[in-house]
């Protein structure tokens, strides 16, 4: 299979009435296309997390899916305003996020952590002010 | 552990209940209001114990495959909760106990936690 795009959707801050669906239509997708429950999963909770955190942290972006044979990668990709610490982002524990969020359910400090542990790469570029941009990879397993 | 037994031992009130679906055998489950810790766990599993009652409750099970959430200490989700549930088939419950409780007594009774892959 070559390299195809399965989504891209505009995610808009703050509007935590959509949040989920955009992975819960990757999820169908991937099922549909045959892909293992176990790589399904993976990939359901890094696109649920980079989506979450696109409603909750940033000025609003996008959300890509691409698969081929060999895997599937997840890019997020918005408007600001970007990470000032990027190893501490990714410390377990650590959040940014208001009590607001946090009674939601959210703002554990564990988003992204879960996105590096589910991901078999992750790419991650941002600069403060401007975006973050994040590129995870999930290997199919055959 | 068939969660029509479950019913019984936490005196569950049904929420949004599919019938022939009280016979699935429940044999792992998460307790937690944070859904980043429900999502820290990849392994498929049947039950979340919750005191979040909105809709990203139901999103979140949805991604990893929970098919069953009980809603403690006696809070009823909001509608939306229920119409998302609904639509993924998602059962939803309420028990009137506490989470602590409500676990210890899913623990008793053989429900297992799902052990937690360590992040090198």
């Amino acid at each position: 299979m070559k390299k195809k795009k399965i989504i891209d959707s505009e995610i808009e801050k703050g509007d935590f009435a959509s949040g989920g669906e955009v992975s819960s239509k990757l999820k169908s997708l991937l099922r549909k296309l045959g892909v293992n429950n176990t790589d399904i999963r993976r990939t359901s909770i890094i696109t649920y997390e980079l989506e979450m955190n696109l409603i909750i942290h940033s000025e609003g972006g996008r959300l890509k899916a691409y698969i081929d044979t060999e895997q599937i990668s997840i890019v997020s990709d918005d408007k600001g305003p970007g990470i000032e610490d990027i190893d501490r982002a990714f410390e377990a524990g650590y959040s940014t996020a208001t009590d607001d969020i946090r009674e939601l359910g959210f703002g554990a400090g564990m988003g992204l952590n879960n996105v590096k542990r589910f991901s078999d790469d992750l790419e991650v570029e941002s600069e403060l002010g401007e975006y973050t941009k994040l590129k995870a990879i999930i290997n199919i397993e055959k | 552990m068939k969660l029509k037994e479950i019913k019984e031992h936490l005196s569950l009130k049904e929420i949004f209940e599919i019938p022939e679906k009280v016979e699935i055998d429940v044999k792992t489950a998460c307790g937690a209001d944070l859904m980043s810790d429900v999502l820290a766990f990849s392994n498929a599993k049947t039950m979340l114990i919750t005191g979040l009652t909105n809709p990203q409750v139901v999103r979140t099970s949805e991604m990893i495959g929970i098919k069953i959430i009980i809603f403690v200490r006696g809070k009823t989700p909001v509608k939306e909760t229920v119409e998302l549930a609904k639509e993924k088939e998602i059962l939803l419950y309420m028990t009137d106990k506490p989470m602590f409780e409500a676990c210890g007594i899913l623990y008793n009774l053989g429900v297992k936690p799902e052990k937690m892959v360590k992040i090198d």
